[in-house]
């Protein structure tokens, strides 16, 4: 049987991925450019007996999300920006009491309200370093409405494995554009799903770091009872300020995400075997970075593109080995440098990395890439 | 036989934070006896806090806890609800955190007249920080934030979620001990949302800075402003001038969220828009 094809636009496509995945509870907020994630799972969650709710603000959709989410369902918030900036306080809640959730987070322009209706990629070090304290990070940047889709499905895989929050982030082009869609048949990608204790309600702790570093999760209502808490734990979940407890069980929750990347880390190479100049570049900035390669090559230029589906944790070692190779790496990207940094952070030096950036709500286009690769060859 | 409050307390966790002379002991045994009236079952039972003293409630409380954010209780608890409306759930918290930082998701669980039940056990002060003034200290008294008294004027907790539109309101006091658990019980057994306010004390930041020379003072005047809703009925202004009404203040049948929302769904699958 053929599989379902639609026309269908970004954010419809992260919300039906996050159904796929399972997701049966959304809270969140209107903003501009998202909100048709929660016009789409206001109409498809109640048809699966699911749950929508349009709270009062932004903090009070990331706080249901994680109500939700420890009553046992899988849930979900879509925002922007200036949203990001206000669910941080909850963020950090959700990374230090281990409650696995997605949010869709839709980049515009900023700071503050910004150009609500531009396109930007200036919301990727907000990812990691938006909420106060050490934490675990994971992003995600796909760069189609397919790609929205998918990664959406392993949003909520990994959050569910690493009991942490994770963030979609597709740039406002990747979310607003319409593309086809094949959609996956049931099965056909990996859900997964948190690890149920193996207790007793008696014998359970919801830290108990004896099952490794993402301790078996229990829900609310469903015979374990349990303490959650925001303060610095044990492994009961009740508070502590024990100097030895505090820094191993900060270190464990930092760990669980990032001793972990290879299994997080996603990315595409794209002719960067024999690359002497490679474009780094993420969601719709890569994709007229893919044109500007190909142009290249047509003109006798060996460029490449490392394409990053996976933003945080960044692939360093990846990164440090191609630096080795390549004579120079080129940063397209919609903010003043942020990728740009981390990636010259990763290269220690071996190849320069030549940024090109945008915040004027224009995209990158193929031509000023190809100009770039030209210059630096 | 005396009531065996242990059986709803976790092992190991007392004694408790708060001070001697705080009220809000005599609120979680009331608590407590309210849920073994109601019969409610600890598996089933969330209890939710915000930030600060009163929030450090439920950590003793042997159910499903759950101590958030400041002021973000309701939010959370809102999902723990939506995701099971089958669970009970209560949240607990004072007046600084309920009415000032979660003053939002106060009124919007009070709006959509979700089946849970708030305590606001309202000292009139941040007593966790050492005594800052609150949406709920009196006009002119004094805080570490305000030394030349408050130029605030105070919210009317009750009238504020009776206008939210909360289905059940009551108030009640530290000092009037036995009647918390009446209060606390009916409000649990309201189908929709519904609060208690319970004024309480704090000697310790509130009292020592207001010239209350003692607990049993702070307790006093408690027991001296609160005037039943009944007995107001036969009082005139004048004579309620300075007073505080108790009791159940407002009470009504809406239609509870949950339950709307299973209309929702049935709709939804129905293929009706």
């Amino acid at each position: 049987m053929a599989k379902k094809v639609a026309f269908m636009q970004g954010n419809e496509a992260a919300a039906h991925g996050a159904l796929y995945a399972g997701c049966k509870f959304f809270a969140g907020y209107p903003i501009t450019p998202s909100t048709e994630v929660a016009e789409v799972m206001s109409a498809e969650l109640p048809k699966v007996g699911g749950k929508f709710i349009q709270m009062e603000d932004e903090i009070g959709a990331m706080a249901a999300v994680i109500g939700g989410s420890l009553a046992g369902s899988k849930a979900l918030t879509s925002t922007s920006g200036p949203g990001l900036s206000l669910k941080q306080e909850l963020v950090g809640y959700a990374c230090i009491a281990e409650v696995p959730c997605v949010i869709v987070n839709v980049m515009r322009g900023g700071p503050s309200t910004g150009m609500p209706t531009g396109p930007s990629q200036s919301d990727v070090m907000c990812a990691k370093w938006g909420t106060h304290g050490d934490h675990p990070a994971i992003t995600l940047v796909p760069a189609s409405v397919q790609e929205l889709y998918e990664e959406t499905v392993r949003a909520f895989n990994l959050a569910e494995k690493y009991r942490t929050p994770v963030m979609i982030m597709p740039d406002e082009i990747v979310a607003h554009m319409r593309e086809r869609i094949v959609f996956p048949e049931p099965g056909e990608l990996e859900v997964i799903d948190r690890t149920a204790p193996s207790v007793s309600p008696e014998q359970y702790k919801p830290y108990d770091t004896q099952f490794g570093d993402v301790p078996p999760l229990a829900a609310f209502g469903s015979g374990y009872r349990f303490h959650v808490t925001g303060l610095n734990k044990m492994a009961d979940g009740f508070p502590t300020t024990k100097a030895a407890i505090v820094q191993a069980e900060e270190e464990r929750q930092v760990r669980k995400v990032e001793a972990n990347a290879d299994d997080i880390v996603k990315f595409e190479e794209y002719l960067v075997d024999d690359a002497e100049v490679v474009v780094v570049a993420f969601g719709s900035t890569s994709r007229s970075a893919r044109f500007a390669v190909n142009e290249a090559r047509k003109q006798g230029i060996k460029a490449g593109l490392f394409r990053l589906i996976t933003f945080w944790p960044f692939p360093e070692k990846q990164l440090l080995a191609l630096s080795k190779k390549v004579k120079a790496f080129i940063t397209p990207e919609m903010n003043l440098g942020m990728c740009t940094g981390v990636v010259k952070g990763c290269v220690e030096g071996n190849a320069p990395v030549h940024g090109i950036f945008r915040v004027d709500g224009e995209p990158i286009n193929p031509g000023q890439i190809l100009d770039k690769i030209k210059e630096v060859k | 036989m005396a009531f065996d409050y242990d059986k709803y307390l976790r092992p190991g966790k007392l004694p408790h934070i708060w001070c001697p002379g705080c009220g809000h002991g005599i609120i979680m045994k009331g608590l407590i006896r309210a849920i073994d009236a109601v019969g409610l079952e600890k598996n089933n039972t969330a209890i939710v806090s915000g930030i600060g003293c009163a929030s450090r409630l439920p950590g003793y409380m042997d159910f499903c806890t759950l101590h958030t954010a400041h002021g973000r209780a309701a939010a959370f608890a809102t999902g723990v609800k939506m995701a099971r409306p089958e669970m009970n759930v209560i949240l607990v918290g004072g007046d600084g955190d309920g009415t000032a930082i979660g003053g939002n998701h106060f009124i919007h669980a009070c709006r959509r007249n979700i089946d849970m039940t708030y305590i606001i056990m309202n000292n009139n002060i941040y007593g966790m920080t050492g005594g800052q003034f609150s949406p709920c200290t009196p006009t002119g008294a004094k805080a570490s934030t305000t030394p030349y008294g408050n130029p605030d004027p105070s919210f009317d907790v009750a009238k504020l979620a009776i206008g939210a539109g909360a289905t059940f309101v009551a108030r009640g006091t530290a000092y009037h001990a036995t009647q918390i658990d009446k209060l606390i019980a009916e409000a649990i057994q309201h189908k929709g949302f519904s609060v208690v306010e319970i004024l309480d004390d704090c000697p310790t930041t509130y009292g020592r800075r207001n010239k209350f020379k003692s607990v049993i003072e702070m307790m006093n005047r408690l027991k001296d402003i609160a005037v039943p809703v009944k007995a107001a009925e036969k009082m005139t202004a004048e004579q309620l001038q300075g007073k505080v009404l108790t009791g159940v203040l407002y009470k009504e049948d809406k239609p509870e969220y949950t339950e709307q929302y299973k209309q929702v769904i049935a709709r939804a699958q129905g293929g009706a828009k």
